[in-house]
């Protein structure tokens, strides 16, 4: 197993194609409203007319896979009233069920709305990382699924020396709340943390 | 496994007790996990597999454009989980087939609610979809007597395989071609069948380029080469919805732009997921237009001289007067009519073209400047452009970019059509022939239902005879839904459809209560494909071909089997079973044709079980990617193209023929050479002042055409909605997520609006094959794009113009 396990996200590859969110799906039978990991599309632009009458524009998008990160000072389990919520020896944030009592307060800290709450349960549900397959030798599904190699894991200090240690673009929360285990290598269209070119435009989806 | 893959015998088969309650069980636990959770998340990790959890490879067999390899976990006879292939580093060049979002539903699609369990027949009217369950016996005797009625009334070509691509890419159960199923052996064993020509995909391109380039497929460059030029220009195309697979065409082009120094422009009314992955600039350019944009970059290319002359004069015929062919008077050259020398006395300006496309003219200037001085340019085109009612014009004329640049035949070029692929013929399941040669156009059976014997070879396109001597009297329809969903103008094909005077039995092959099935006289429920042993072959590939093994993961559903057994079941009552099945069993064709297989790549395992057992076989191109059109290029007098002239015909005689032969509708243009043609419903139609959007229907993520269109899983990651630029929609009132009512004379859609920058103004983007689902006010309210679009062919392939359409919108 390894000590920093770290997602890392290949901006350049990935087409928001989803294929992570169903493997996520798929491998941990997640009812519907559940979605461990999710693809959202940032999009910004506008349109303009000219003297001529001919639309310019300077439209971009693109897609951010985020699920849970691990977080090296992980909000949740600082919020969880119960120690349910915990981060592992193998440095997985996960929830114990028998202590969870489904108060939600990891839920409200998280930035990146990591834990959910399943109303079947009545519990807190999360990524675990896919910690069965880690142990198998296996990569998470996500990873495992990623059509375009965009989505990838591993120690975070080798992904950090093979890719560097960016891990903001717009539209995540600052990295200094949790410090999240994710390295992001940006691409073309990517924006600044809080910069207001864009919005997530597809809430309905994630 | 010779059991159970047996032709059905008069016995009825038996269904087991604890089969139906391990499949209610997969059915019934799916629908309590939605109402709330019985494992998942930590419980499900700690839980242990059953003990006899097994894992089998399988495919996804859909008309996607690529092909995935699967692993089934099954247990206890049912398909638990879905992975991928896992097989090796994953290195580029002998990379994984990795599945998208869809192939990894499989589960779900496999257990739907829609899976249909027995034979049936329908009661009531055509389409209201009430049937009565009915035994096998007694469904292969009522197909074999209607069958018989039509045939003996009317004669075999008033029997239509219809088109459906619901399993593309399998062999023994293969949907598509039509011509290459069971359905067609057991007719041809029968007197034949009405054939069609063409395919809803590509009709207008297939039919049109062999003018320009020769007969047959005209090939292009693949990504792969995208490492070896400056400059990539995509007109239209996106393969990261239309060939998803992580062993396709959107992972090429991902590995290949991160190599390649090339700059990449997309030119597309809509912003798409290649756009936003790949391209260094988007270029938005109204529906059905970009032959006039072609017309401008040509007027820049040719007035600035940046045209490749000795290229022009070598390989083509028709550029200027000098060769123009024999009989053909001065002014017909395409430089003459792009400068306005012409019939039509218009210089095809950038200011012209600019007023046509919406795209500045200062951006047409540059562009056409960009296109003639990257050395190589790599210009490449998608199948929705040709979609359109002048789509055989549009595809012709963005090939005239590479041909005037001399961009054919080069490393890092492209002949202008759709990139290349690189692929290993695999063995197919003998259909013996067709002793009919009748044939209509794919779009033509709705016409072919209601006027047949009016319908003619210049009139209609029809194929084999000048007229059609019978109307379409009894459809097989296995895997498709083009019966309601797929074909134009859903409201007229219903009409049409329930006259049953008109078109007397339509039988239905299929999974599921799909649109289509609904209107099925009988029902018959077909195995699904990882309830068969198959073999599949790749899709679009650029690098690295494979064929996947697929055996059977799990029994048959309830009742289902497989079509060859079907085919068998109608063939005994047809009094022809000995010389349809040969004496062979469906697993007995299956090692024929490993057998045959085996002799093209003989680094198969002899023994059939062991490839089932590896499943995934791949081989590497390796070098340099093929250049197609080289050896013509260097030499075109000893490699002569397939055309009369035997080079590039930019003006094409045998167009000139039939432009001055065939009968045309009004408005309709047939020119030897590639010209812009305004059409009906297109940018410059007056009809704008009633309904003045374009509406265009994009391939999605969430289905393949309308298969997976009913899962739910993908439907929540990825749902149906209609694109309405913010311009558009703040005229409306119309925010994001509303309802809104989108229509035109020929129907009406309720569906939730996606309000995006990604389409441009003016134009409003369905994705394609969301299920016609209508009320009893016949609005439908599934999104289903079809209700809105035309049944007016083309007019050269006579094909589907499904991306022509006019409508309004307003909230709902």
């Amino acid at each position: 197993m390894l000590k920093r396990p770290a997602f890392y996200i290949d901006m350049e590859a990935c087409t928001g194609c989803k294929t992570c969110m169903i493997a996520c799906i798929d491998k941990h039978d997640l009812p519907k409203g559940i979605l461990w990991r999710r693809v959202s599309e940032y999009t910004g632009g506008d349109w303009n007319k000219d003297g001529n009458g001919k639309y310019h524009q300077n439209v971009f998008a693109y897609y951010l896979s985020i699920s849970c990160n691990h977080c090296e000072n992980p909000i949740c389990v600082r919020s969880c009233p119960t120690t349910a919520m915990h981060k592992g020896p193998d440095g997985i944030v996960s929830v114990d069920h028998d202590k969870c009592v489904g108060c939600r307060y990891c839920e409200w800290g998280c930035p990146y709305s990591a834990p959910q709450y399943s109303e079947g349960l009545g519990k807190m549900t999360k990524c675990d990382f896919c910690r069965d397959y880690q142990r198998e030798g296996k990569s998470p599904a996500c990873v495992a699924a990623c059509p375009n190699r965009a989505l990838h894991y591993g120690e975070y200090e080798e992904l950090a020396d093979k890719y560097g240690s960016e891990n903001l673009v717009a539209p995540l929360p600052s990295p200094n709340i949790t410090q999240p285990n994710l390295i992001i290598t940006p691409n073309r269209n990517a924006k600044p943390a809080g910069s207001q070119a864009g919005k997530i435009s597809n809430p309905e989806e994630v | 496994m010779s059991k159970e893959n047996s032709a059905p015998s008069k016995k009825k088969k038996g269904v087991s007790r604890r089969n139906v309650l391990k499949w209610t069980a997969a059915l019934g636990g799916v629908a309590s996990l939605s109402a709330g959770g019985l494992f998942y998340g930590l419980k499900k990790a700690n839980r242990q597999p059953n003990s006899d959890e097994k894992i089998v490879w399988a495919s996804c067999n859909v008309n996607c454009g690529s092909r995935c390899a699967l692993r089934a976990h099954v247990s206890d006879g049912v398909v638990t989980r879905i992975e991928t292939d896992n097989l090796g580093k994953d290195t580029y060049g002998s990379h994984q087939v990795r599945a998208c979002l869809r192939g990894r539903s499989m589960r779900r699609r496999m257990y739907a609610p829609e899976r249909l369990k027995y034979p049936m027949k329908r009661v009531g009217k055509r389409g209201e979809g009430n049937f009565e369950r009915i035994s096998w016996d007694e469904a292969y005797a009522l197909v074999a007597k209607r069958l018989k009625k039509a045939i003996d009334e009317h004669g075999n070509e008033s029997v239509y395989l219809n088109y459906g691509t619901g399993n593309l890419g399998a062999t023994l159960s293969k949907s598509w071609p039509p011509g290459a199923t069971p359905i067609a052996r057991l007719m041809n064993c029968l007197g034949g069948y009405l054939n069609h020509y063409g395919d809803y995909s590509a009709a207008q391109i297939e039919y049109a380029l062999p003018f320009t380039y020769g007969s047959g497929w005209v090939d292009g460059n693949t990504y792969a080469d995208i490492t070896n030029t400056e400059l990539f220009v995509m007109f239209g195309n996106n393969p990261a919805a239309t060939r998803m697979s992580g062993g396709g065409l959107v992972n090429d082009i991902v590995q290949a732009r991160k190599k390649s120094g090339a700059k990449i422009i997309v030119i597309d009314p809509r912003y798409t997921d290649t756009a936003a992955v790949a391209a260094d600039e988007w270029i938005p350019i109204h529906p059905g237009t970009d032959a006039a944009l072609v017309c401008g970059l040509a007027h820049v290319l040719i007035t600035e001289k940046i045209v490749d002359d000795d290229f022009l004069k070598k390989c083509c015929v028709g550029y200027d007067e000098d060769s123009l062919p024999e009989g053909i008077p001065a002014g017909n050259s395409y430089k003459s009519y792009i400068l306005g020398k012409g019939d039509d006395k218009t210089p095809k300006t950038p200011k012209w073209a600019s007023e046509i496309t919406g795209i500045p003219e200062k951006r047409i200037i540059q562009l056409a400047h960009e296109i003639g001085r990257a050395k190589p340019c790599f210009i490449t085109q998608g199948w929705g452009i040709q979609r359109q009612a002048n789509g055989e014009q549009n595809c012709r004329a963005i090939c005239m970019l590479p041909i005037l640049t001399g961009n054919v035949g080069v490393q890092g070029g492209n002949t202008g059509a759709r990139e290349g692929s690189f692929g290993i013929p695999f063995a197919g399941f003998p259909t013996l022939e067709n002793p009919v040669k009748t044939s209509i156009s794919v779009f033509g059976w709705t016409d072919a239902i209601v006027r047949g014997p009016e319908m003619t070879a210049t009139r209609d396109g029809v194929q084999g005879r000048d007229r059609l001597i019978a109307p379409i009297k009894f459809i097989w329809n296995y895997a498709g839904n083009c019966i309601i969903n797929q074909h134009s103008d859903s409201n007229r094909t219903h009409e049409i459809l329930q006259d049953e005077s008109k078109c007397e039995t339509i039988v239905v092959i299929d999974n599921f209560m799909t649109p289509s099935a609904r209107y099925a006289d009988i029902l018959l429920p077909a195995a699904f494909n990882l309830e068969e042993d198959d073999f599949a072959v790749c899709g679009w590939t650029s690098t690295m071909a494979y064929q996947i093994f697929a055996p059977k993961a799990v029994e048959p559903f309830f009742e289902s089997r497989t079509v060859y057994d079907i085919c068998t079941g109608v063939a005994e009552r047809m009094g022809v079973r000995n010389a349809f099945t040969e004496g062979r069993t469906r697993n007995d064709w299956a090692h024929w044709v490993y057998a045959k297989q085996r002799a093209n790549t003989p680094d198969l395992p002899e023994n059939l079980d062991d490839a089932f057992t590896q499943g995934v076989f791949k081989y590497e191109r390796k070098g340099k990617p093929a250049v197609p059109y080289k050896s013509f290029r260097e030499d075109p007098k000893t490699n002569p193209l397939p055309t009369p002239s035997g080079k590039i015909e930019i003006f094409s005689k045998r167009l000139w023929n039939i432009a001055h032969t065939w009968e045309l509708r009004e408005g309709d243009v047939i020119s030897a050479l590639p010209q812009y043609t305004p059409t009906w419903e297109g940018v410059s139609d007056p009809l704008r002042s009633e309904f003045p959007l374009q509406l265009i229907g994009h391939h999605y993520k969430q289905r393949t055409h309308s298969t997976y269109g009913n899962v739910d899983w993908l439907k929540q990651v990825a749902p149906q909605e209609l694109w309405i630029n913010p311009v558009d929609a703040e005229k409306r009132g119309i925010k994001h997520g509303d309802m809104v009512k989108v229509f035109n004379k020929r129907g009406t859609v309720i569906v939730p609006a996606k309000v995006t920058p990604r389409i441009m103004p003016g134009v409003l983007t369905l994705p394609q094959g969301a299920w016609y689902t209508p009320g009893k006010d016949g609005i439908d309210q599934g999104g289903c794009v079809n209700v809105l679009t035309s049944q007016r062919p083309t007019p050269l392939s006579k094909g589907n113009p499904q991306h022509t359409n006019l409508v309004q919108v307003e909230k709902a």
